[in-house]
């Protein structure tokens, strides 16, 4: 079976010209240009190139919208089995091009490959969503990048999509985590793990402890009194039916709610949308995660200066880091804009 | 203490005049044992009984429970201990004997939002354990009178006391294969291979509240302090589950039974290493206990002589704090660890797993990304209640289709990142 694929390359490889083309606007041509016409005769009847975009490094990047919107066109108009990109070596904008045309194709379930050197930006910023073989750093190193993706295509054409790990198809690591069934069950690779640590000898783990951020603590809030407090919640507090429909576990959003006015939260107003934590007492009474009437008191008491009217929340419930540290930073830009002074993050 | 299990492999289980086990065939008299089911709890409103065989076209959701039915033949003691007064005996001694490749599978409408789905075939059968056995599925609904905790514990009931009573099949049965279990009072145990290492197993129980508890001799773990237990209690019922954590990572009774750690720990033991014991531990959600209780099972491993334990985790989040606090205090005793987890890396698995860290670490076994998406295509027949997909942990508003298929998390399906390393999904870096 033959997998038909697209090529996209830049001007300077799409033979247009060096840096006089680079704004060089979207061109679409029949089958492979340049290093395409070598890619082809490497994959031996494996794929075949039918289209190839050229598209200028400068006009890409500033025009990055625009190009992208051409580029879905295009793909969606000729369904590809595969989106191949570059390689790029060390050029910058040509290597942020072939990364974010990858992320194109990510979005419409088109798999990408290509090739570019490891300290390529386009590299660093994009690996997620292409295969991309390391190449040297400059085009010099074209006559080994070009068998090293014609190897990585036909492997993917083989596998029909389901290349093996890094180490043994040749492409830099995904930064991705990636489920497989294993021989063993985990129980006896735990044992056999044990057993190698117990006599010293080397063994690999299965995931390496990961590395956490830290914050610095902002400045104390010098008084209290004249201060908007705002409250956060990973609690999954929403106004009752979850209107957001915000999900029980792994949220892929958080909510916005307004408590104007309101003294406190009742289990008629509010409830939990969290799947992770026995939800009665929360249910009961939704102040013991979302203190709004304790706030409320401290408000009357002059003790600070105001409660925000919106509140934000989300579910803490197998939600990835990633999307976590997203909604945070939103949700920070938020508060920032409203001018409130300081938040109450409360977890459960 | 020495347990000796006999497995009666069930080959074909089906309804019939009356309950009995007859060459391998395991009948079931549906009225009788609806009736049974409607007698444990006043409050049960409705009881159905279904079948569900490997390569069914059949979907059951919302799953709560698993078990296996199990009977004791000799030696002291009932299946899952100390649940009723006069079931206080110690277990996990003489023989016990195993209705093989069948459960009992409980379902009805959701009490939290954490049950799981059980695909007899198609993608969603790969991952999880329980679509390669022979499932008699109870259908149970409760009456309104009953708040979340009573609905909980009646369908935990209604699924131990159907599968002990099932289990009494196996009584009188000849096994198809039997093997005996033997660990010995900790000094004697030592003595037995003093040039072994000797290795525990740290047993992280869920504690954290509705759905999230679990029982040792039908206490609460939340209420205990770790403590010490033979490896072969488990395979009686010690340890009964009570939690649908997410689905994905709970341990169902059945895990417990035949708690993977335990079984595969035996099979070097007296050869690589010295199989001293279990710590059974708990995942309390205040601060306090998690330091109180990591400090204590450090304690205890100090006390037992260890050399290196595996240790493995239930749940996620929360929990991942008290992995970490384990592994960090037991290697800072001098004692290796070895941990077993599952990861949420997100749907494209682009994001770090798990929620806590420590260089300590540096032996894990992971069990799979739970944030993964999966298809589940529809299925000829749904047992229970398939419109709570939008709702349980691993689904979206939309994730049951008009077809009846299902897009959602693999966190959704019972068992499929197990934690106790019972299936065989893991990840890799990619």
């Amino acid at each position: 079976m033959t997998i038909k694929i697209v090529h996209y390359i830049n001007q300077f490889f799409g033979q247009k010209g060096g840096e006089e083309a680079a704004n060089l606007p979207i061109e679409l041509v029949n089958g492979p240009v340049g290093p395409g016409a070598a890619l082809q005769g490497l994959l031996a009847g494996k794929g075949e190139i039918v289209k190839t975009i050229i598209c200028g490094d400068s006009y890409f990047n500033e025009n990055e919208g625009v190009a992208c919107m051409g580029i879905r066109e295009i793909l969606e108009e000729i369904k590809p089995d595969l989106l191949v990109a570059g390689p790029a070596f060390n050029a910058g904008r040509y290597g942020m091009a072939c990364g974010k045309v990858g992320e194109v194709a990510h979005g419409l379930g088109i798999a990408t490959i290509s090739g570019m050197y490891n300290e390529n930006p386009g590299y660093e910023l994009y690996k997620n969503y292409s295969y991309m073989v390391p190449t040297s750093n400059s085009a010099a190193g074209m006559r080994q990048a070009l068998p090293a993706m014609a190897a990585l295509i036909t492997a993917w054409a083989e596998k029909e999509g389901k290349l093996g790990t890094p180490e043994e198809e040749g492409y830099m690591p995904r930064g991705l985590r990636v489920n497989v069934f294993s021989e063993e069950r985990g129980a006896k690779r735990a044992v056999n793990m044990l057993i190698s640590k117990l006599a010293g000898e080397s063994f690999k783990t299965e995931y390496e402890m990961p590395v956490f951020d830290r914050v610095e603590p902002q400045p104390p809030v010098l008084d209290l009194s004249k201060a908007t407090i705002a409250l956060v919640t990973s609690g999954g507090v929403v106004p009752k039916g979850n209107p957001d429909r915000i999900e029980s576990s792994s949220a892929s959003k958080f909510g916005e709610y307004s408590i104007a006015g309101l003294q406190t939260l009742t289990c008629e107003s509010h409830e939990t949308a969290h799947g992770g934590y026995d939800p009665v007492a929360c249910n009961q009474d939704p102040n013991r995660v979302l203190p709004v009437d304790v706030l409320r008191d401290m408000e009357r008491e002059g003790k600070i200066g105001k409660l925000h009217d919106l509140y934000y929340s989300t579910v803490g419930n197998g939600t990835s880091v990633a999307n976590a540290k997203a909604y945070g930073h939103a949700i920070a830009m938020h508060l920032l804009n409203a001018g409130v002074s300081a938040a109450i993050l409360t977890s459960t | 203490m020495k347990l000796e299990i006999g497995n009666i492999h069930v080959k074909a289980l089906e309804f019939g005049q009356n309950t009995a086990l007859s060459a391998g065939t395991v009948q079931i008299d549906q009225q009788e044992l609806v009736g049974f089911i409607r007698e444990l709890d006043h409050r049960i409103a409705s009881v159905a009984l279904d079948i569900a065989r490997p390569g069914d076209k059949t979907r059951i959701m919302p799953v709560k429970d698993v078990i296996e039915p199990r009977c004791k033949v000799e030696g002291k003691g009932c299946m899952f201990p100390g649940r009723n007064p006069g079931d206080e005996a110690m277990v996990g001694e003489g023989r016990t004997h195993v209705l093989k490749g069948m459960a009992v599978v409980t379902t009805g409408k959701v009490v939290g939002f954490q049950e799981g789905i059980i695909d007899m075939s198609g993608p969603g059968a790969e991952y999880t354990p329980f679509s390669k056995t022979l499932n008699l599925v109870i259908t149970c609904e409760v009456d309104d009178t009953c708040n979340q905790y009573d609905h909980e514990a009646i369908l935990r009931k209604v699924g131990i006391e159907t599968a002990n009573l099932i289990g009494q099949l196996a009584k009188t049965a000849t096994a198809d294969d039997s093997r005996t279990y033997e660990t010995k009072p900790l000094l004697e145990q030592a003595a037995q291979y003093p040039n072994l290492p000797k290795v525990g197993y740290v047993y992280m129980l869920q504690s954290q509240g509705l759905l999230h508890d679990t029982y040792l001799y039908g206490v609460d773990v939340k209420t205990i302090l770790p403590t010490l237990l033979y490896p072969t209690e488990v395979m009686d019922g010690a340890i009964m589950s009570g939690n649908c954590v997410s689905a994905c990572d709970k341990n169902p009774s059945i895990v417990h039974q035949n708690s993977p750690v335990i079984h595969e720990l035996y099979e070097h033991h007296g050869t690589k290493y010295n199989f001293m014991g279990v710590i059974v531990t708990n995942e309390n959600v205040t601060l306090a206990d998690k330091e109180r209780s990591s400090n204590y099972v450090a304690k205890l491993a100090v006390q037992m002589g260890l050399d290196a334990v595996i240790i493995s985790e239930e749940g996620f989040g929360n929990p991942d704090a008290d992995l970490v606090m384990n592994c960090r205090k037991l290697e800072d005793a001098g004692i290796k660890t070895v941990l077993l987890t599952d990861e949420y890396a997100g749907q494209n698995g682009e994001s770090q797993s798990l929620a806590d860290s420590t260089p300590k670490g540096d032996a894990v076994v992971t069990n799979g990304n739970a944030n993964q998406v999966v298809h589940l295509p529809a299925m000829d027949k749904v047992i229970g209640h398939d419109t709570y997909a939008n709702v349980i942990a691993g689904g979206w508003d939309g994730s049951l289709h008009a077809d009846g298929s299902i897009t959602a998390e693999i966190q959704v399906i019972t068992g499929s990142t197990n934690e106790l390393g019972y299936h065989n999904l893991t990840s890799i870096a990619g």
